[in-house]
């Protein structure tokens, strides 16, 4: 079954008076409990097409589907919904929440998602057990190594059993041992809670990792093959 | 406490010193609010008071028809069974019977129209100033037959001093010509020209004399206990009234009804009052508009996260308002606490005005004033505010909407 099947994308920007062809008619399908990189120089489309999977930029034309839904038709607090429910996000910059400890990071979803306390407690914690990050629960994220918050976000995105996770360039900002063991961390959580994983590189190493490999190169799938390690 | 408003809480404090300013800000409002609303509602209560001592009392009984004709014919014919109403009625501190008639007065010099009032001198302790403003000669006792006090403005328009003599001319209740001469044993002055300059008084007893009143007068006039205590005594005078002589109705009239033009002076200085308050208020809703504005400038990247991990658009304001909610909160209810601490002070201490409002001095304030704290005078103006920097705050929570992940995660 695929959880995410793209047709025909198109994404344009406008810069200047020039036209930067971002997504150059790409079609793409995904399998649930699939391990794939977008892989591809920088600027060859692999953050914007990871955007628009996950809902937060709209294509100019084409079809995404993500679990069934269309998402061109929606409104953007259903795509709020969306992500919230099915998409789990992680960022280069880590991006957490600055103000809130790493749990509370982690159980903000949850918080959003309606999930009452006790229960919310509960599962933010085992997901820090998981991926690591047993002693650190109330650390707030300057108080956390890259690899940590990167952890830290990691956790977020898979606690709500989302339908994929999107990672776009998660090892770019760690060094690569830090990188490696935070792959392996997603793969096992992969292995372990058959959460799709969608991530872009443009690093050898972590490509490696990817059972499948999509090549992107300006705004073109130009190799899709399954890898084998 | 739920994650919610604990990051309210944090963001707040992230940059403690736009938050405290704006708190401040808020809480230097309600507290000048608080001042300024209590300052004015207690001085109208002064000046409530003060005026209604010198002239109306705060309740009378005349004969219907009386305050606008102003009629000698229109009288309470038997004071004695108002006056057993009064005695009945809980809450009626005092009062007085009146009778007044506008008359020619003159001196060897001159000739003014003027109302010469009958008063009875003991009672009227209890329900005017009169004697306290006597500033020259003595009051009126009892058993004084034609013996006067004069207004000073009237007896400097006619050139008399004490012990003079007056000529007094009007008209009696029976039609017939009422004509005396009496002298003048005090001066007064009350502080409001109006009064001082166009009234005279003399006893009860002498002016149903002069005037042919066969017992009759033309006001009864009631204090109650206080102010509030009024509308009650009205309701019960005017029960028992409308059961007495059918032929001579009389009224009750609270002090609103006898004196309108107070209450349009209040209300005009409240109006003022008020767009200065709306002023201040604006001024601080700018503060608040703009620290609000900041932090979600700032904060952009933020909102941008939090819309892609899946916080609706909705979730974005609540979060926001919440952080509004408590920054407006502490604001107020630290003004309110200030404000209040403030305002007793004076309330225990006065204050000394030298100069003082027109309003005030056309109806005779005395120069220390005293704030009065009240339910009213506390919340009025710090509702004001709660409301205004709630829709100060709905503002950006709302612009917060407009924000598109992928643009807000780009900025820095
Ligand atoms: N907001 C934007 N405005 C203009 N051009 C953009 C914008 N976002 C991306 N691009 C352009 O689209 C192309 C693809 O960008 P991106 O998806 O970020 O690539 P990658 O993530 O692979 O580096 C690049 O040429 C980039 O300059
Ligand atoms: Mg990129």
């Amino acid at each position: 079954m695929n959880i995410v099947e793209c047709t025909n994308v198109k994404k344009i920007y406008q810069q200047d008076k020039l036209e930067v062809r971002a997504l150059n008619d790409v079609s793409l399908s995904i399998k649930k409990g699939d391990f794939i990189a977008i892989a591809g120089p920088s600027g060859s489309g692999k953050t914007t097409l990871l955007n628009i999977i996950g809902g937060l930029d709209v294509a100019d034309s084409g079809r995404v589907l993500v679990d069934g839904n269309v998402l061109s038709t929606m409104s953007q607090t259903e795509l709020a919904t969306l992500r919230l429910r099915k998409v789990g996000f992680v960022f280069q910059a880590y991006n957490l929440i600055l103000v809130l400890s790493a749990l509370e990071n982690v159980e903000f979803v949850m918080l959003l998602q309606g999930v009452p306390s006790s229960e919310r407690r509960e599962r933010a914690k085992a997901i820090l057990d998981d991926v690591g990050l047993s002693d650190m629960y109330d650390r707030r994220p300057a108080e956390l190594s890259g690899g940590q918050q990167q952890r830290v976000a990691v956790a977020r995105a898979i606690v709500s059993n989302p339908s994929i996770v999107l990672a776009d360039e998660p090892t770019a900002n760690l060094d690569s041992k830090t990188g490696a063991s935070l792959l392996e961390m997603m793969e096992h959580m992969n292995e372990k809670k058959h959460v799709t994983f969608i991530f872009s590189t443009h690093d050898k190493m972590v490509m490696n990792y990817a059972h499948r490999l999509v090549s992107l190169r300006d705004g073109q799938v130009v190799d899709d093959q399954v890898h084998e390690r | 406490m739920s994650i919610d408003i604990k990051m309210a809480w944090r963001n707040i404090w992230r940059n403690p010193r736009r938050s405290i300013l704006t708190i401040s800000a808020i809480a230097f409002a309600s507290l000048l609010l608080v001042f300024m609303l209590s300052w004015q509602l207690g001085s109208y209560d002064t000046m409530i008071n003060s005026v209604l001592k010198i002239h109306t009392g705060h309740l009378q009984v005349q004969a219907e028809g009386y305050k606008d004709k102003r009629s000698i014919r229109l009288v309470v014919p038997k004071p004695t069974a108002v006056s057993a109403i009064l005695d009945k009625t809980p809450g009626v501190a005092a009062y007085t019977f009146r009778a007044n008639a506008f008359s020619l007065v003159s001196s060897e010099e001159r000739t003014y129209g003027a109302m010469v009032v009958g008063i009875d001198p003991a009672r009227e302790v209890n329900i005017s100033t009169l004697k306290k403003v006597v500033r020259e000669g003595s009051y009126l006792s009892e058993e004084d037959t034609n013996k006067a006090l004069v207004g000073e403005l009237l007896a400097k328009n006619l050139q008399v001093g004490l012990g003079d003599e007056l000529v007094v001319l009007g008209q009696g209740r029976d039609g017939s010509i009422a004509a005396t001469v009496v002298k003048v044993k005090g001066i007064y002055s009350s502080g409001l020209d109006e009064f001082d300059r166009s009234s005279l008084h003399i006893t009860l007893k002498n002016f149903q004399d002069v005037y042919t009143m066969h017992g009759a007068v033309h006001e009864l006039v009631a204090l109650g206990k206080s102010l509030e205590d009024v509308p009650e005594i009205k309701k019960a005078v005017a029960t028992g009234i409308e059961k007495m002589d059918k032929k001579h109705r009389l009224v009750a009239l609270d002090w609103m009804e006898l004196m309108p033009g107070l209450i349009q002076g209040i209300k005009i200085d409240l109006v003022g009052g008020f767009i200065f308050y709306i002023i201040l208020i604006v001024v601080v809703a700018f503060s608040i508009l703009n620290t609000f504005l900041m932090a979600i400038f700032e904060r952009k990247r933020e909102f941008g996260v939090l819309m892609a991990i899946g916080t609706t658009p909705w979730r974005l304001t609540k979060l926001l308002l919440i952080e509004s909610a408590i920054i407006t909160m502490v604001g107020i209810v630290s003004g309110i606490i200030a404000g209040s601490l403030v305002t007793w002070y004076f309330q225990v201490h006065g204050i000394v005005i030298s100069g003082a409002s027109e309003l005030m001095k056309q109806f005779g304030i005395p120069e220390r004033m005293y704030p009065q704290l009240s339910v009213l005078s506390v919340s009025i103006g710090s509702g004001l505010v709660l409301v205004i920097t709630f829709l100060t705050a709905l503002y950006p929570a709302l612009k917060v909407r407009r924000l598109r992940p992928v643009e807000a995660m780009r900025s820095v």
